[in-house]
Parts: C-alpha cells; sequence; structure tokens
C-alpha cells in the first residue's frame, strides 16, 4: 500500500514537472541549501538574475540527502528539462551516471573538469587568480607587513587558493610574510570556527593585520575572531563583506552565478560541451568591492589590482597554478 | 621561543582546555556512577546549537546559555532512559545520541534560520565577552608576573573561569560529601548502595543529570564564548579528547584539570607551527602537530602511563535483585 502511495506520488510529481516544462532549464542545488550565503546561493542567484531578465521560468531542486543526486537529476532529465544544471564536485559520479542515458539533454556541471561525456559542459575555475588580486591588496593593507592565509582541509584546491594569494602579496611587497596554516587534514576541517579562530588569534600573535580565509564554516570563524581583533579579512566564493562591514577587506569571488546564467542564456541550440574555465578574463573569479568595503580600498590599490587584472587577462603577467607541478614557488606548505 | 610567545600559546591553551575540561568533568560524573557516555560529543553540539539560536534570537547569551543545558539535559535524560531504566547498551545510546545531535542540530538550524545550518552571528550581550579581572592593566607592566596575570589569567570569558572552578568543586562533591561517597559507590558496587536502602536509580539519573549540565556548559562556550555563532558539526571531536582525557586522568578530577589542559597544549602547539620549529630546529609537518592529541590518545589507551582502572559496575545497567 505505502509502496503504492509512493509511486503514485512519484508519479504525479513526474507529470506536474513534465507539464510546466518543455526545454525550460533546471538547477540542481548541492547539500547545503540553496541559502547557504556561498556557493548554492550564487547559483540561485545567476539563476534569478536570467530569469528576471528574460521573464522565462525555470526549474529547481534542493539535494537535501546523498541518496537523493541521482534520483532527482534523472527525475529532471525524464521531465524534459533542458539543459540541466548541477552544482558541486560531488555530483560528479551523478552526472557520470545520468548524463549518458540522456543523450539528448544537455548537462552542464560547477567544480568539475575531469569526465569525458558528450552532452556534458564542465565549468572550473581559475581561483589562484581572483586569489592573486585579493593578495596584493592584502599586502596593500597590511601596516606589518604580515599577512596570513587559513585554509579548510589540506587538499590541492585549497593549496592552489594559498599559492596565487601568496603570489599576489609578493608582487606587491617582495618582504611580505606569508603565514599560511591549514586547519586540519579530515572533512571536519570545513566546520571548525573554533579553530579557525584559534588560528586566526595565532596568526595576529606573530604579527599578521589581514587575514584570508579560504575554509567553508571554519572560515566564518576567522571573519569573526579577525572582526574582534580589529584587524582585517577577506572572504571567499560569494561576497561575503556584509558580515563584518568595515572590517572585512575584500572578498575572494567565484562567480557561480555568472557559470550558471551563462549556461540557462545559451540554451539548449547555444550549449558548448567541454571544459570551460572560468578567469579572470570572462568574470568567472574577482575581488568584491561594494559599499561595506569601499573606505578601506584606496584609489591606488583600486588602480594597482585592477591594473594586475589587465595585464592577467592580456596574459603579461601568468599566476602559476598549484596544479602544474604541486608546489608554488611563493609559499612553502 | 620568547616568553610572549609561549604565554601566547599558553593562552589559547586555557582556551581550547576549556570545552574539553568540561566535557571531561562531565563523563566523570556520569561514570563514576556506572554510566559510560560516549555521547559528551552529541551532548556539546546540541547545546552548541541551541545556546546560539536561543542567544540570536533572544539577544541575551544567559537565555542561549540556558537553553543549551536544557537541550544537553534531555539528551542526558535519554541516555538515562534508554541504558537506567530500560537497561539498554549504554555505548549504543551513546552513539544513538551523536548521530541524533548531529542531524538534527542541522535540521532545525535549515528549519530556524535558512543559512545552511548555521545560526546568524552573535554580537554584542548575544555572546559571552572577555571580562577583565581587576587590576590586570595595572600589573601589566611588573615583568614576568604582569603578562602572565593580565594576558594568561585575566581575559577570558566567564565560562572559562567556571570551568576551573568545577574542577574543586568535583572533588569537593565526590570526594567530601555524602552524595559523592555514594556517586562512586554506585559506580563500584550498586548492589552494596541498594543494600543500604539507597535508591541506585535516583543516584544514577542525578549524576547523568549532572553530566547534562556540565556538556550544555561545554557546548555553550563553543558557540557564544570561543566563536560567535554555531556551524554543523562544530564540536569537531571534542567530545572524544574528552573521553580519551578522562581516561587518561583515570576518573580523578585534578588529573583531568591536567589532561585537558594538556590536550588543550597539544592543540594550541598544532596552531604555531613555527613556534616548534624555533624550539625544535627541525621543521615539523603540520599533519604532526595535528595528530598529536590523537597519537597521545592512542598512546595511553595503550596503557603506557600507568594502568587506568575505569568504576567497576560502569557499562552494567543495575539489575535489583528480587
Amino acid at each position: 500500500m505505502s509502496y503504492l502511495k509512493n509511486a503514485l506520488g512519484g508519479a504525479a510529481a513526474l507529470a506536474l514537472m513534465a507539464g510546466a516544462a518543455l526545454a525550460e532549464p533546471a538547477l540542481m542545488y548541492d547539500l547545503g541549501g540553496k541559502f547557504d550565503k556561498s556557493f548554492n546561493e550564487a547559483a540561485y542567484n545567476g539563476a534569478k538574475r536570467w530569469a528576471d531578465e528574460t521573464g522565462e521560468s525555470y526549474q529547481e531542486i534542493e539535494v537535501t540527502a546523498e541518496a537523493q543526486r541521482v534520483q532527482f537529476a534523472t527525475r529532471l532529465a525524464e521531465a524534459g528539462y533542458n539543459p540541466i544544471v548541477v552544482l558541486g564536485f560531488q555530483n560528479a559520479a551523478t552526472v557520470e551516471e545520468v548524463a549518458p542515458k540522456y543523450p539528448d539533454t544537455k548537462f552542464a556541471i560547477i567544480d568539475v573538469g575531469w569526465l569525458d561525456i558528450p552532452n556534458l559542459r564542465q565549468i572550473t575555475f581559475a581561483e589562484h587568480e581572483g586569489s592573486y588580486l585579493v593578495g596584493m591588496l592584502a599586502a596593500m593593507a597590511s601596516e606589518s607587513n604580515t599577512v596570513g592565509f587559513i585554509g579548510g582541509m589540506d587538499v590541492p584546491l585549497i593549496r592552489h587558493f594559498a599559492c596565487g594569494y601568496a603570489q599576489g602579496a609578493k608582487a606587491v611587497n617582495p618582504d611580505v610574510t606569508v603565514i599560511a596554516n591549514m586547519t586540519g587534514t579530515t572533512p571536519a576541517a570545513w566546520n571548525d570556527p573554533v579553530k579557525g579562530g584559534e588560528l586566526t588569534k595565532s596568526q595576529i600573535s606573530q604579527g599578521a593585520d589581514v587575514v584570508y580565509a579560504a575554509a567553508g564554516g571554519t572560515g566564518v570563524g576567522v571573519l569573526q575572531a579577525a572582526a574582534d581583533a580589529d584587524i582585517l579579512s577577506i572572504g571567499v566564493d560569494s561576497n561575503q563583506n556584509h558580515l563584518h562591514p568595515g572590517e572585512v577587506l575584500t572578498s575572494m569571488l567565484k562567480r557561480v552565478d555568472n557559470a550558471v546564467y551563462d549556461v540557462f542564456s545559451a540554451g539548449v541550440d547555444g550549449f558548448e560541451a567541454g571544459v570551460h574555465t572560468m578567469t579572470l578574463a570572462n568574470d568567472g573569479v574577482g575581488y568584491a568591492l561594494d559599499e561595506n568595503n569601499a573606505s578601506l580600498i584606496t584609489d591606488d590599490m583600486k588602480a594597482a589590482v585592477e591594473d594586475a587584472k589587465a595585464k592577467i587577462i592580456a596574459g603579461d603577467l601568468s599566476v602559476v597554478a598549484y596544479y602544474e607541478n604541486d608546489s608554488c614557488p611563493a609559499l612553502e606548505f | 621561543m620568547d616568553f610572549l610567545t609561549l604565554l601566547q600559546i599558553f593562552d589559547s591553551s586555557v582556551r581550547l582546555a576549556t570545552p574539553l575540561l568540561f566535557a571531561c568533568l562531565a563523563g566523570l560524573f556520569s561514570e563514576r556512577a556506572g554510566i559510560f557516555d560516549i555521547g559528551l560529543e552529541g551532548k556539546m553540539l546540541a547545546a552548541a546549537f541551541f545556546s546560539a539560536a536561543f542567544a540570536a534570537i533572544s539577544g541575551s547569551v544567559w537565555v542561549g546559555l540556558l537553553a543549551g543545558i536544557g537541550a544537553s539535559l534531555a539528551l542526558s535524560l535519554v541516555h538515562g532512559l534508554a541504558s537506567i531504566t530500560f537497561r539498554g547498551n549504554q555505548l549504543i545510546s551513546g552513539v544513538a545520541i551523536n548521530f541524533l545531535a548531529a542531524g538534527l542540530t542541522v535540521l532545525i538550524a535549515q528549519s530556524w534560520f535558512q543559512q545552511g545550518g548555521r545560526t546568524p552571528s552573535l554580537s554584542g550581550n548575544a555572546r559571552f565577552n572577555e571580562i577583565t579581572l581587576p587590576f590586570a592593566d595595572a600589573v601589566r607592566d611588573i615583568p614576568y608576573f604582569g603578562p602572565i596575570y593580565a594576558d594568561l589569567i585575566s581575559g577570558h570569558s566567564i565560562l572559562v573561569y567556571v570551568a576551573f572552578l568545577t574542577v574543586p568543586l568535583t572533588w569537593y562533591l565526590l570526594f567530601r560529601t555524602r552524595f559523592g561517597l555514594r556517586l562512586r559507590a554506585v559506580g563500584e558496587n550498586p548492589a552494596a548502595v541498594d543494600t543500604a536502602g539507597i535508591s541506585v536509580l535516583r543516584l544514577r539519573y542525578s549524576a547523568v543529570a549532572i553530566c547534562g549540565v556540565l556538556c550544555g556548559l561545554s557546548g555553550a562556550y563553543l558557540a557564544t564564548g570561543l566563536q560567535a555563532l554555531f556551524v554543523k558539526d562544530m564540536s569537531s571531536g571534542r567530545g572524544f579528547i574528552a573521553l580519551a582525557a578522562l581516561i587518561f586522568a583515570k576518573w580523578r578530577p585534578w588529573y583531568a584539570l591536567w589532561a585537558c589542559l594538556l590536550f588543550g597544549f597539544l592543540q594550541a602547539l598544532s596552531l604555531r607551527p613555527d613556534a616548534v620549529e624555533a624550539v625544535t630546529q627541525v621543521k615539523v609537518p603540520g599533519q604532526l602537530l595535528d595528530a598529536l592529541p590523537y597519537i597521545l590518545t592512542v598512546v595511553i589507551l595503550a596503557g603506557f602511563v600507568g594502568k587506568a582502572i575505569p568504576p567497576r559496575a560502569g557499562g552494567e545497567p543495575y539489575v535489583k535483585e528480587r
């Protein structure tokens, strides 16, 4: 009986979705939820911007448990949504399973660049370029010539952030000291604001007066400790300047919203498969400037950063990616 | 390594030891009464969430603290119900509480605040601020004593002082009062206590309740003292470290203080690879420093620091003879 009820419920939901959609795009959020003030919310903002501008609608679905990933992606594809944007590297296995079954549906996945599926667009970000710019800002804002970096879990992606940051800081001031700490080596390191706060205090006692956090939930602890100690901090992924107005120097933006917006705008006809890297050149990464940090970024700082940005885009300045040879020219781990 | 760096590491040790100390003493009460409690972690987490949530809603950290203690107490009573009244397996009940707390906190946080399982940041009266002890600024210039008093002893949130005061209090309660004697007896030989006409159930329930209150303080300190918000899984295994400290301390309050300070110190040390390098002249990998508390735990559990004998009736539900 209960099985029948489930099946009927599922069929009803499917029918509803199928009725509503024909070649409407869809967005599948990762765990963490739509309003996570970070990654997922950025994607939502991109989708919303597209909907507001075009007046069209899209379908969205929030994954709340691991088991729903494949199920939800399949349901979206089955109902005829096209293209379907899936968020997060944890969904790599999901699209690997679902995308080949629906060759006519266009899929896009964010933060994955290693799959080989013809109807899949894979979007990665040049985090080191954005980190380079905030590293420059950090070194320019620092009065003690010491800047800090606090990473979450010690994985190559986070070293990639740290490496870009250190290169940027050293480019402004070759004598600057960059203190880099990782919160831990297990996934618990993404959610340990207490240790993040203590790391911040220890970096402050070593002289750091600007601290960049690329550490997920741990990062809010870093920003908090920095604000408590009246030093500057740098947020990550989405614009976190508003968390402590006037005390967050800037945020390294990862424009997931632009990535989603682009896929939605291109639609089915303009869809391009393959790996796409979001860089400074296509506004994929950047630094945040808004009313909360306007007083912290002087015109000189802005000019210097814009200059470097132009050079990176033009190819005159290359920021070494940690991935290239698993080491960083500006920072020792 | 200069004196000030050392002081900063000790300062950090004190802050990091405090949640461990609360949890360790919580476990001490429970286990001395014969109830093993591996649910310390879960209770801490629940208390962290409810203290942050209620502090955010009400704007008062004290309301938050009460809510945190209440949540932890409720989980304690569940543990008590399962392991004392229904004589269930205490380890299984503890594990269940850990899972329950991990899931429930995020679920409720998402439904109340829609911030991806977080609570809003606390500020002003909604969090425990650092308190400066009298004369801290006046004595700062005295060599050695000044910085120690002004930086190390002064300038913590009130819960830190409460934690350190709980140690002598626990010692007094357990070793100098009738209640303490009975509580220890119930963990060693409940039948004897029962024969003397004292309720084993009531004693064990009160021990579990004290455990709940202390875990509540521990969690509230994490979310409203050390930090100013709740993030999912923010207790990050501290409840388990506290359990290890409890075994290390051989279920004694003063030893618990030193064990927790040692674990706090090791955690603080892992934050300062530069200082470690300066002292040892070797570049010690950060991963090794991070692992030190766990390595120490393994060494302790392997029995290298003398035999740790748990309360004899620990883990066994008491069945009254008919």
